[in-house]
C-alpha cells in the first residue's frame, strides 16, 4: 500500500528530510487524497451552481453532480438513494433521527408516524460504551418523551456480549443504538445478533457506523437496520457532511428535525407538507461540493478494495496489540492478542496520565488521540480519566505503528515510573 | 527530546510525586471545584483565611490528572499557603501572564518562584489548561471569599 501514500499531500517528505510525522489520528479524521482535494476544487471552479433551484442548465449539471454522489455513497453501503440523507455530520445524523422521533412522539406527523412514537415507559437501549454522540442525542429523547433509557454494562475490557445485550431488552424496547466499531476499544459489534434481538422485540436499530463504513465492507440493507449514522471526514473525504442512512419506510414517515425551504411540497400559512425521504431532511443550502468530493473519496477507496482496507487494518492492529502486550505497564482496552479488531488501539500506561503519554509521542513524531475520545462513561466504567489512542487508515505503513510502540515503550521510563503494576502518581 | 524535557523539567516531575498540598480541609472560608472535560482532570481547591479575610492560613487541594495540572498544583500549594491574598493575586497574574507567553521573554522569578519552571509549558497551548487547573481554582476561591463577609469584624 506504499504507493498510494504519494496520492496524500499530507504524507510528502519535508523540505528539510526529516523524519515525517507518524499520523496514527485518523478514527478522529483521516488524511485526505489529492483526488479527492482535486474534485471538490474542480466542482467549485466549474460546476459551481444552487441545487435543486431555478431551472437553468447550470442547476441542472449541479444538481446531476449533487444526485449522482447521493446515489455513489448508496451503492457503497448497500442501500437505496432515497435510503441516503446528507447531514451535517454523523453526530448531525443521530440527532436526527432521535429529534424526529421525538416529534413523533409529540403528534409531528400524523397517523403515519405513529409507529416511532415513544410513550412513558417505553425503553431505548444503549452501551456503556457508546461515544456520546449515539449516547446524549438518547437521553434528551427520553427526558422528552418519558421513555427509560438502558445500557448494556461492559467487562474489565471494555467490551459486551449478544447475551448482555439480551438482558437489557424487554418488551418496552423500542430503540437499540449501538456502535458498528468502538471509537475506543475498536470491538465489532455483533450487529447479526444486535439486529435479530431487538428486531424480536419489535425494537428498532441505529448504528453509529462512524468507525466502520471507512473501513471496512459496509451493506446496511442486508444487515437489516433500520438507521445508521457516519461521516465523510473519517473516510478520506470533506468536512462539513455527513450520511444519515434510513429504511426507506422510516425515512418516509420520520418527521424532519429541521424544516424550511425545498423541503416541501405544499405550504400554507398555517400548514406544510413534506416531500419523502430524502429531501424531507434537507433544509437550507445543501453542502454540495462535500457531497462531490465524498463521492470521490467512495471511489477512492472502492479502487482499492473495502476488503483490502480492512485486512490492511486489521493486521496493523494486530501488530501494534501483540507488541503492546509485551510492554510492562501498559494496558490494552478491548480485545486482547489473536482476537479480530478494529484498526485502533487505546491504552493506559499505569501511573502516567494520558496527556502526558500524548505529549511524549507528540514530541517523538507520533500523532494520536489522548483522552476520553468522547467515551466518558466507558472510561469511568474502566477506572480511568483518559486513554491514549492510535489508529490507522489505508495510509497507514507499519513503520509508523512500530515507531509507536517503541516510543510507547519509553514513556514510564521518562516519566520515572517504575517497572512493578502499581498506581503511582494518581494513586 | 530537548523540547520534551524543556517541558518537564526534572522539578515538574518531582512536584508531581510530591503532591504539596494534597489533602482536605475542613471548615474551608471557600472551596472551588475545577474540571477540563477535553481530559477530565479535575481538582478541588480549599482555602482558609485569617480572621480579616487577607491572608490566606491554609491551603489544601485534591485532584487527578496529568503530570502538569498536579505539579502545578502542588507547586501553588507551596508558594500561597501563607501569603496575603494581594499577593496571592499578584502571583496568579504573573502566572497566567508567563503561561500566554508562547514561550517568549524571561519569567519573573521573583514573582513567581520555582512557578518559572512552567514558562516552558506556554510553549505548548494544548497544555496551558492543565498547568492553569489549580490556579485558576485558588482564584475563584479568593473571589468567592472577597464576595462573602468576614466572618469577624
Amino acid at each position: 500500500m506504499s504507493d498510494l501514500r504519494r496520492d496524500f499531500p499530507a504524507f510528502s517528505q519535508a523540505p528539510d528530510g526529516s523524519t515525517p510525522t507518524a499520523y496514527l489520528d485518523s478514527a478522529a479524521t483521516s488524511q485526505r487524497p489529492r483526488q479527492v482535494l482535486d474534485a471538490e476544487r474542480e466542482y467549485l471552479e466549474h460546476h459551481l451552481a444552487p441545487v435543486h433551484r431555478g431551472a437553468s442548465a447550470a442547476v441542472g449539471r449541479s444538481t446531476t453532480l449533487f444526485e449522482d454522489a447521493r446515489a455513489t455513497v448508496a451503492r457503497f453501503v448497500g442501500a437505496g438513494e432515497r435510503e441516503i440523507v446528507w447531514t451535517e455530520n454523523a453526530t448531525d445524523a443521530i440527532n436526527m433521527v432521535a429529534l424526529g422521533i421525538a416529534d413523533a412522539s409529540a403528534g409531528l406527523g400524523g397517523a403515519s408516524a405513529r409507529s416511532l412514537a415513544l410513550e412513558p415507559g417505553d425503553e431505548i437501549v444503549v452501551t456503556e460504551a457508546e461515544h456520546h454522540a449515539n449516547l446524549i442525542p438518547w437521553q434528551r429523547l427520553a427526558a422528552k418523551t418519558g421513555a427509560r433509557l438502558r445500557a448494556v454494562r461492559v467487562d474489565e475490557h471494555g467490551l459486551w456480549t449478544p447475551d448482555d445485550l439480551a438482558a437489557e431488552l424487554s418488551d418496552r424496547t423500542r430503540i437499540v443504538a449501538v456502535a458498528e466499531v468502538s471509537n475506543v476499544t475498536g470491538y465489532l459489534a455483533p450487529v447479526a445478533d444486535v439486529v435479530s434481538l431487538a428486531h424480536a422485540r419489535g425494537a428498532r436499530v441505529v448504528l453509529d457506523a462512524c468507525q466502520s463504513v471507512p473501513h471496512r465492507p459496509t451493506d446496511f440493507g442486508a444487515m437489516g437496520v433500520d438507521f445508521a449514522a457516519f461521516s465523510a471526514h473519517k473516510m478520506l473525504g470533506p468536512n462539513g457532511i455527513g450520511v444519515l442512512y434510513g429504511r426507506e419506510e422510516l425515512l418516509d414517515v420520520l418527521p424532519p428535525a429541521r424544516t424550511g425551504g425545498s423541503t416541501i411540497t405544499r405550504v400554507t400559512l398555517e400548514t406544510a407538507e413534506f416531500l419523502p425521504s430524502p429531501h424531507r431532511f434537507e433544509a437550507g443550502t445543501q453542502p454540495v461540493s462535500q457531497a462531490v468530493a465524498l463521492a470521490e473519496a467512495v471511489r477512492y477507496l472502492e479502487a482499492i478494495g473495502m476488503h483490502e482496507v480492512a485486512r490492511h487494518e486489521s493486521e496493523l492492529a494486530a501488530r501494534i496489540v501483540e507488541a503492546v502486550t509485551e510492554l510492562p505497564g501498559v494496558r490494552i482496552i478491548g480485545p486482547g492478542v489473536g482476537v479480530e479488531r478494529a484498526g485502533l488501539v487505546a491504552v493506559s500506561v499505569d501511573g502516567v496520565h494520558a496527556h502526558d503519554v500524548g505529549q511524549f509521542l507528540d514530541e517523538a513524531g507520533i500523532v494520536v488521540r489522548v483522552g476520553h475520545h468522547c467515551a466518558q462513561p466507558l472510561h469511568r466504567a474502566l477506572g480511568i480519566t483518559a486513554s491514549t489512542r492510535a489508529s490507522a487508515h489505508v495510509y497507514t505503513t507499519v513503520d509508523e505503528v512500530d515507531r509507536f510502540v517503541d516510543a510507547l515503550a519509553g514513556v514510564r521510563r521518562f516519566f520515572g515510573v517504575s517497572d512493578a503494576p502499581s498506581a503511582a502518581v494518581s494513586a | 527530546m530537548s523540547g520534551l524535557e524543556g517541558l518537564y523539567q526534572q522539578i515538574i516531575l518531582d512536584q508531581a510525586k510530591a503532591r504539596h498540598g494534597d489533602g482536605p480541609l475542613d471548615h474551608a472560608d471557600a472551596e472551588h471545584h475545577e474540571y477540563n472535560p477535553t481530559c477530565g482532570d479535575e481538582l478541588t481547591m480549599r482555602i482558609r483565611l485569617d480572621d480579616s479575610h487577607t491572608r490566606i492560613t491554609e491551603l489544601a487541594w485534591q485532584g487527578d490528572g496529568c503530570s502538569i495540572s498536579m505539579a502545578s498544583a502542588s507547586t501553588l500549594a507551596e508558594l500561597a499557603a501563607g501569603r496575603d491574598v494581594d499577593e496571592v493575586h499578584g502571583l496568579i497574574d504573573g502566572f497566567r501572564a508567563m503561561l500566554r507567553s508562547q514561550g517568549q521573554g524571561e519569567p519573573d522569578e521573583e514573582l513567581l518562584g520555582d512557578a518559572i519552571a512552567f514558562h516552558g509549558v506556554s510553549k505548548y497551548v494544548m497544555r496551558v489548561k492543565c498547568a492553569m487547573l489549580g490556579w485558576v481554582a485558588l482564584e475563584a476561591c479568593l473571589t468567592e471569599a472577597s464576595a462573602s463577609p468576614t466572618p469577624v469584624e
